[in-house]
């Protein structure tokens, strides 16, 4: 039951993305062009996306338990470091050079194009190289 | 104009959805990096979720392919280039924009509205360099 909630989550979530315009990369780039021809719909996505959520958010978290689960699985880190602010300036170079972010990097894929395709396979590769880094700097400190 | 509306309320639905029946946040890049290592955690409800953006996509694709991925002045460089800064920096700054972005910022977190002011800064930043480097975006 919670894949089948999952599925159609993932295939709501993708209709979001693609009527909203956040799979195109001349939208996204668009949007970040501040200064430039700034097209500002991706602002009233991401306005639209939060202000859903918050209101639920509210409504949903009243419930002791989510309706599939024996808890909420949130996150619970509250300090700011160095890994998360640098993590996510990296994240935003790649994303303004090439206006795709995970999630629509995910549904380009059935385009079939190549760079579609090769576009994901680097973020996998990028993944997976701060994985190994990390686990690496982990085996140091224990030394 | 409405259609950037629609696709944020939809956005905002689903993960609220996602909450709402099995307790998780619709985090893109932390369920995507979740698959690729061993863990006991059930990888399952990852996987669904997956299949689900990719088979809509693909529906999607069928009637309104220009809506997606279109042909720019990026080469194939590029899109290598981005892909290993989206990972990377994903991963070390535990979110993206739906994490983040998303999901983050409507439970006030103040990590999350950290990292959201700093990808959208350096990805203002990105594209600037993109437009410089290549004459367009």
């Amino acid at each position: 039951m919670k894949n089948i909630v999952s599925f159609i989550v993932g295939a709501l979530f993708a209709t979001g993305l693609v009527i909203g315009g956040m799979v195109k990369v001349q939208v996204v780039k668009g949007f970040l062009d501040i200064f430039g021809q700034w097209n500002f719909d991706l602002i009233l996505l991401m306005i639209s996306s939060v202000l859903v959520h918050t209101v639920l958010f509210q409504l949903i978290k009243k419930r002791p338990t989510p309706l599939l689960d024996t808890k909420f699985h949130l996150p619970t880190r509250k300090d700011i470091d160095k890994k998360l602010l640098i993590g996510a300036a990296i994240f935003g170079l790649g994303w303004g050079w090439g206006g795709i972010c995970p999630g629509p990097g995910i549904v380009n894929l059935v385009t079939g194009r190549v760079e579609s395709i090769l576009f994901v396979i680097s973020m996998i590769v990028g993944m997976l190289l701060y994985k190994n880094l990390e686990k690496l700097q982990q085996q140091k400190v224990k030394k | 104009m409405i259609w950037p509306i629609l696709g944020g309320i939809l956005i905002g639905l689903s993960v609220s959805v996602m909450l709402f029946f099995n307790g998780r946040v619709t985090g893109v890049s932390g369920i995507t990096s979740s698959l690729l290592v061993k863990s006991q955690e059930s990888k399952d409800w990852k996987v669904a979720f997956i299949l689900g953006l990719l088979v809509a996509g693909g529906i999607l694709y069928a009637f309104f392919p220009q809506h997606f991925l279109q042909t720019s002045i990026a080469t194939k460089i590029d899109y290598i280039m981005a892909g290993l800064f989206v990972g990377f920096g994903t991963v070390m700054g535990n979110g993206c924009t739906s994490g983040h972005g998303v999901c983050g910022l409507s439970r006030f977190s103040i990590r999350s509205l950290m990292a959201v002011l700093t990808f959208m800064i350096f990805g203002i930043a990105g594209t600037y360099l993109f437009k410089l480097t290549h004459g367009g975006l």
